[in-house]
C-alpha cells in the first residue's frame, strides 16, 4: 500500500492509463463478439480479455500487486474454493443427465 | 473506548482492522457471485439452445464504460485524500456517484424494455439467470452509492477529526467498488456477448 503522497502522485498517471486500457479492451471484447467465432473460441477470447481486465483492476486499482501476506493467503483460499465451485457443474455432465433438463427451455 | 488498529497496522497481520475486514467480506462476495456463475454454467451446458446477442449490447457496453470510468474516479477520490486535496476528493467521489446513478438509469431502461415486452425472469432460463445476476449486481451498486453518499454527507466530518481513518474508509469503499466493477467485467461478456 502506498504510504506517502509522493508515491500516490506517481501512481495517478498509472491509474489513468489502466482506465484507458480497460476501455480499449472493452471495445475489443465487443468487436470480437461480432466475428461469429465458434462458441468455444468466442468463450475463450471473451474470458481471456475479461481475465486481463480483471487482473488490471485487482492489481492496480485494488493494489493487490503489493499487498500484505494475510490478504494473499485469504485470497488464495478463496480462489481454490471458487475454482471448485465453478467446476461443480462438470459432475452433472459426466453423469450424462445434463442435457434435456426439464426446467431448461 | 477507543477501537485499536483503525489507522495503525496490527503487529501480527501488518494490516488495519478495516483492511482485513473488507478483504474477508470481498472473499465471501467472490463465493456468492461464484455460485451464480456456476449456476449459469450448469444451465447453459444443460440447455438445448442459448440466445446470442439477445440483450442490448450497446447499452451493456455503455454501462461497462460507465463502471470502468467510475472505478477510475473512485481510485482518484482516494488518491486525492492521500495528496491532501480535499476539494478534488469531493469532486471525484461525486463523479463516482453520478456515474453509478447513470449505470442504474441505463439498467432501469433495459429492465423496463424487457418487462414491457413481457420478458420477465420467468420467460426463459436465460432471462431468469440474467435478472438474478444483474439484479444482485445492481443491489451492490445501490449499496455502494449509499456508502458514498454517506461519505459525501455526514461521514465527511471525520476528515477534520481523524483524516487518516477517513482516508482508510474511502480506501475500503474503493476496494468494494472496484470489486463491483470487476464482477461486471465478467458479467458483461457472459450475459451480453456469448
Amino acid at each position: 500500500m502506498h504510504s506517502d503522497a509522493e508515491e500516490v502522485q506517481k501512481s495517478v498517471r498509472k491509474y489513468m492509463m489502466i482506465g484507458a486500457a480497460l476501455l480499449v479492451f472493452t471495445g475489443i471484447t465487443v468487436a470480437a463478439s461480432y466475428l461469429n467465432l465458434a462458441v468455444p473460441a468466442a468463450i475463450t477470447v471473451a474470458l481471456v480479455i475479461a481475465g486481463m481486465k480483471g487482473s488490471m483492476v485487482a492489481s492496480v486499482f485494488m493494489h493487490l500487486s503489493h499487498e500484505k501476506q494475510w490478504i494473499y493467503g485469504a485470497l488464495i483460499l478463496t480462489v481454490v474454493f471458487f475454482i471448485v465451485l465453478i467446476f461443480v457443474p462438470l459432475f452433472t455432465i459426466k453423469d450424462g443427465i445434463s442435457t434435456g433438463l426439464p426446467w431448461v427451455q | 473506548m477507543e477501537i485499536p488498529y483503525t489507522v495503525q497496522a496490527r503487529p501480527d497481520s501488518g494490516l488495519a482492522n478495516g483492511k482485513l475486514g473488507i478483504w474477508l467480506f470481498l472473499a465471501s462476495e467472490v463465493m456468492l457471485f461464484g455460485a451464480l456463475f456456476s449456476t449459469y454454467i450448469l444451465l447453459r451446458v444443460g440447455a438445448t439452445e442459448w440466445p446470442h446477442h439477445e440483450l442490448n449490447v450497446p447499452l451493456g457496453a455503455i454501462n461497462t464504460v460507465i463502471l470502468i470510468s467510475s472505478s477510475v474516479t473512485m481510485v482518484m477520490a482516494w488518491a486525492s485524500l492521500k495528496m491532501n486535496q480535499w476539494g478534488k476528493h469531493r469532486l471525484y467521489l461525486s463523479l463516482t456517484v453520478v456515474l453509478s446513478l447513470l449505470f442504474l438509469l441505463n439498467k432501469y431502461f433495459e429492465y423496463g424494455a424487457h418487462f414491457a415486452a413481457g420478458e420477465g425472469p420467468s420467460h426463459t432460463t436465460f432471462l431468469a439467470i440474467y435478472f438474478t445476476m444483474t439484479g444482485l449486481h445492481m443491489l451492490h451498486i445501490v449499496g455502494g452509492v449509499v456508502v458514498m453518499l454517506y461519505f459525501l454527507g455526514p461521514g465527511a466530518r471525520m476528515w477534520k477529526t481523524s483524516p487518516e481513518q477517513f482516508t482508510n474508509r474511502i480506501e475500503y469503499t474503493g476496494l468494494y467498488w472496484h470489486f463491483v466493477d470487476l464482477v461486471w467485467i465478467f458479467l458483461f461478456p457472459v450475459l451480453y456477448l456469448l
